[in-house]
């Protein structure tokens, strides 16, 4: 009669080459990259009924693009290149005085403020996809810009930089809180208006 | 025979191996964390254009992709070469658009539903007449947060 001894002992030698082989797997399916891009909001979706708001013309900075990928900005012709310039000063043209941090002509022509200004883009059912996108980090771009002088201004250091920290979910929260305000404070110095009409037609 | 014999001289311990399954399965648990599976071939064109001005889409579980762009080669002969758009695994119209975003907000958890970001994967060809069918269908069902996904690098890079 064989004597018990008990469970034999399970051989381990190859537990390696099975984790290796899930490793491998998992190595060649895994892709880490983030995407990144434009943030934009969209407008409410409201009945055409509604009467619009009334905005003062000087108040709006408009930028149409025609199916060619030219640009008409308050009813001239300009280069796309000059167009981060152009809204920029527009945005802190500051014309009523109240903007105490802006550092534009106060022409009275343009902009009351910052609060007030808005840009609206307009553009063209042919525009191509890629002149739209580089319209839109334009604009963005000028924004960032006015932000950024800001927030070094203030707290010397860029809004940009500042508004990525607080958004990476790996800031700790005591950081977070801290950056939120002064996201917020900036933000409201300089809100991003930026209205996009519906498409036009044929023109 | 001794008990305690003398090792022979130069004999080289042989390297033990017995932590080797840790140290892989270690890694093996990194990747199979951060591991995320490709849910959709593309059946688009998708060169995205350049902009130097991006956020970076955080937190992939918030977004809901939509691909625009030509049918690729093998496509073309039943699709045609203008621009289409991609849900899922599938081409679709633009009234589609809608109604595939309240079902891919109804798969999200309760807590995200309001927080959901549309990445529009938009190839640099198309046309904005297409995209602004598909920003009206999103403002319909309230999905207003959009991200143009971009490559980083200089915007005027697209024009040429």
């Amino acid at each position: 009669m064989p004597r018990r001894k008990g469970a034999p002992e399970v051989n381990a030698g190859s537990m390696a080459d099975i984790a290796f082989l899930l490793l491998i797997f998992f190595l060649v399916t895994t892709t880490i990259e983030t995407d990144a891009g434009l943030d934009r909001m969209l407008p409410p979706f409201e009945p055409p009924t509604e009467e619009p708001p009334v905005i003062k013309q000087k108040n709006i900075f408009t930028v149409s693009i025609n199916r060619n990928g030219q640009l008409l900005v308050e009813e001239k012709l300009m280069e796309l290149t000059d167009l981060r310039k152009a809204a920029t000063a527009f945005l802190e043209n500051g014309g009523d005085g109240t903007c105490t941090y802006c550092k534009g002509k106060k022409d009275p022509n343009s902009s009351d403020n910052p609060v007030k200004a808005i840009i609206s883009l307009k553009n063209d059912r042919e525009t191509k996809y890629s002149t739209y996108i580089t319209v839109q980090n334009e604009l963005v771009g000028a924004y960032n810009d006015l932000r950024n002088r800001e927030a070094q201004a203030r707290y010397g250091r860029d809004f940009t930089d500042m508004e990525s920290e607080y958004l990476n979910p790996e800031t700790p929260t005591a950081v977070r809180d801290d950056l939120k305000e002064k996201v917020k404070k900036i933000q409201d110095l300089f809100p991003q208006k930026l209205s996009e009409a519906e498409t036009s037609g044929n023109n | 025979m001794s008990k305690f014999a003398k090792k022979k001289d130069g004999d080289i311990p042989a390297v033990s191996t017995a932590s080797l399954p840790d140290i892989v399965f270690m890694l093996l648990f990194f990747f199979m964390t951060v591991t995320t599976m490709k849910d959709s071939s593309l059946l688009v064109e998708n060169t995205l254009p350049n902009a130097s001005e991006v956020k970076k889409l955080e937190k992939k579980d918030r977004v809901i992709y939509i691909y625009v762009g030509k049918p690729t080669k093998e496509y073309q002969g039943v699709y045609g070469t203008e621009p289409k758009i991609q849900l899922n695994d599938k081409f679709a119209n633009v009234d589609e658009v809608g109604s595939y975003i309240l079902a891919e907000r109804a798969k999200k958890p309760q807590e995200l539903q309001n927080v959901l970001t549309t990445a529009l994967k938009v190839d640099k060809d198309a046309n904005m007449g297409l995209i602004s069918d598909i920003k009206q269908e999103l403002r319909k069902v309230n999905a207003l947060k959009v991200n143009y996904t971009t490559y980083e690098g200089d915007a005027f890079n697209n024009l040429q």
